[in-house]
């Protein structure tokens, strides 16, 4: 596979393309990797990591890896806590950003982070063709076709995992005047400057945490009142490592925060005039030393709309299935947090948790099987033991990390078969185990959350073409092993599996 | 420029006529935008937590027991009955084609008609008509 150059993936026709190498492209890789599904990886970077390369801004992640948590790093059990490690299949291959960080802040800092995602690849041999710049599509026949600084690739599949790491500013009249995200000055000539940050989502919230130190005052203004993560009960909102603009508002005025249009930047002679418009309709004018655009960031998917791939909502992201394909241009699949496009349910409003590795890295594995099986692969599904059904979907809600960090999305699925017994689906998209008929005669269980309660797990069960769902009990310790939660489980299954099981086992 | 264009196409629906330009902005905000392909359902029969969906583009099928009963269009909405009476749907309603709508979580909807009275009036006549028409239907 090697070129004379030593690069790997040459340009020519495989049976699965996949574009990037950031943790999404990286994850998937591996996964393809290890189940022998023969792919070419590419990448316009020269080394992996990803936008983890160069942010965020303020170089400290907000995602955790919490280093003591009574689970060795390496253990399926520990990667609820850590959420910045890549999902290795084996214990060498886990957990790997706890052995990069110095223990002084459970968010690893920036180059942790590029380290970590580094040293996954160094330790699982990742084959990725870097110094490959994908440039244009077009389709011929079945394929797809890239071409790329190195050639063309066909295949008849190709995953895109590119990011959504362009910053992207709204039309607003001279804004083309204001930074973004990723051009900021040196943080020290802010000092005692009035500074307007268009955006109240997590990157208007990281740059004005950053600038607080420096700046005399801080405005931060967009149309939609701020959600917090810690309100929402999930990601939705800003984190809380970015609230401190919040209190200093509320407490000292030192930072306004606005529900507001933006109508107008002009340049004055020494600085900006910025004319909003307030959702009670009240016109206010700010005059202000700096204009920064936190106005989110956009996906950079070249000519593929233009192709056929329906895209949606400010991002720019891509609509997609719950397997992650284009909803309107079959073969073209995305990985990553390009994922974001694929909400799920929405169940109480909360959706997939695909904008974060710890969301992502369990769909591009989830892919990883669906992708071999569409190439042909049978994949494995053990028996499972009827006493054993009950004990295993439960201990994968308290502790199975695919559960945890996809609430509602992803699920343990268990099928019971008159003929063949009961076996171990593994883990799958929700919808996809409600809306397939395959599924009759089977169970999923899933850890959901409503916004407003603890989290809790919900079994689905599949029988007769109807589909029941039950919610179990929350529990304060998060312990969901619970002689409580055996008989509930017990009940829901009771259409496939003797209630006695229901028992303890001695 | 998405923001916009959504706050432009919801300005000619019936529910959101009365709203500001800067009302409408929230609106698009408030709400999620959310793409459904071709036989993908939007809201399953008997499953809890859904949401008040308003249709941007495309079609959708209200399907009771496997049966089509009606079709719903741009500016049509649907979920309504189960956010406000926190029950789960009594159909399953499934894309037609690509499907594009705005989706608003049932526990946001009290608070977003309360704060937007017109678009709760709006919503009372929407359903004064349909209890018109099931009235008509069952004379």
């Amino acid at each position: 596979m090697a070129q004379l150059d030593g690069r790997p993936f040459p340009p020519g026709r495989y049976p699965l393309v996949v574009v990037g190498s950031g943790p999404g492209g990286m994850q998937l890789a591996y996964s393809l990797s290890r189940l022998g599904v023969e792919h070419a990886a590419l990448s316009a970077d020269d080394a992996p990591g990803g936008m983890f390369r160069k942010w965020p801004l303020f170089q400290r992640m907000l995602s955790w890896t919490k280093p003591y948590t009574g689970f060795q790093p390496g253990s399926r059990e520990f990667e609820r806590h850590d959420w910045n490690s890549l999902a290795g299949d084996e214990p060498a291959h886990r957990g790997l950003m706890a052995s990069v960080m110095d223990g002084t802040s459970y968010f690893p800092s920036r180059p942790e982070m590029q380290r970590g995602l580094e040293l996954f690849g160094e330790r699982t041999r990742l084959q990725v063709r870097y110094g490959c710049r994908w440039e244009a599509t077009r389709k011929d026949g079945d394929d797809v076709v890239l071409t790329t600084s190195d050639g063309e690739y066909r295949a008849p599949r190709v995953v895109f995992a590119v990011g959504v790491a362009e910053p992207w500013k709204p039309p607003i009249p001279g804004l083309e005047h204001a930074a973004q995200y990723g051009e900021l000055r040196p943080v020290e000539t802010y000092a005692d400057r009035r500074i307007f940050i268009i955006g109240k989502q997590n990157s208007g919230f990281e740059i004005a945490s950053g600038l607080l130190p420096l700046a005399r005052q801080i405005i931060l203004a967009s149309p939609s009142s701020t959600k917090l993560s810690v309100n929402t009960h999930s990601l939705v909102g800003v984190r809380a490592r970015y609230v401190q603009p919040f209190e200093d508002s509320v407490l000292a005025g030192g930072v306004v925060i606005l529900d507001a249009s933006i109508e107008e930047v002009k340049r004055t002679a020494d600085g900006y005039d910025v004319r909003v418009r307030t959702t009670a309709d009240k016109p206010l004018q700010f005059l202000v030393d700096d204009v920064i655009a936190a106005t989110g960031f956009t996906t950079p998917l070249r000519d593929l709309a233009d192709l056929g791939v329906k895209t949606f909502g400010q991002s720019g992201l891509p609509a997609q299935t719950y397997f992650w394909e284009s909803i309107s241009l079959r073969g073209i699949y995305f990985a990553g947090t390009i994922n974001q496009g694929s909400k799920g349910l929405m169940k109480h409003g909360i959706p997939s948790n695909s904008g974060a590795v710890q969301g992502y890295r369990y769909n591009a594995r989830v892919l990883a099987r669906h992708l071999a099986e569409l190439q042909g692969q049978t994949l494995d599904r053990p028996a499972i033991a009827a006493d054993e059904v009950i004990p295993t979907l439960l201990r994968e809600a308290r502790y199975g990390p695919e559960l945890w960090h996809q609430r509602s999305y992803l699920a343990r699925v268990i099928s019971f078969h008159p003929d063949r017994g009961i076996l171990d689906e593994g883990v799958l998209p929700l919808m996809y185990f409600l809306d397939n008929e395959r599924f009759d005669g089977a169970a999923a269980i899933t850890l959901e959350s409503n916004g407003h309660e603890d989290l809790y797990p919900v079994v689905y069960v599949r029988h007769d073409g109807k589909v029941h769902e039950t919610r179990l009990a929350d529990d304060p310790f998060l312990n969901f092993e619970t002689v409580q939660h055996r008989t509930d489980l017990a009940h829901a299954l009771e259409a496939f599996l003797s209630p006695s099981l229901s028992r303890p086992r001695t | 420029m998405a923001g916009q264009e959504l706050a432009d196409t919801i300005a000619g629906f019936a529910l959101f006529a009365d709203l500001s330009t800067p009302q409408r902005e929230q609106v698009v905000d408030v709400f999620s935008e959310q793409w459904f392909g071709d036989g993908e359902k939007v809201l399953r029969q008997g499953l809890s937590g859904s949401g008040l969906y308003v249709v941007l583009d495309g079609a959708a099928a209200i399907r009771i027991d496997g049966v089509d009963r009606a079709t719903l269009r741009a500016g049509d909405y649907f979920g309504e009955i189960s956010c406000l009476l926190g029950e789960a749907p009594t159909a399953d309603i499934v894309a037609m084609g690509s499907l594009r709508c705005l989706v608003l979580s049932s526990s946001q909807v009290e608070s977003f008609l309360k704060s937007n009275p017109s678009v709760m009036y709006r919503l009372l006549q929407g359903e004064a008509r349909k209890v018109r028409t099931t009235t008509k239907w069952l004379s």
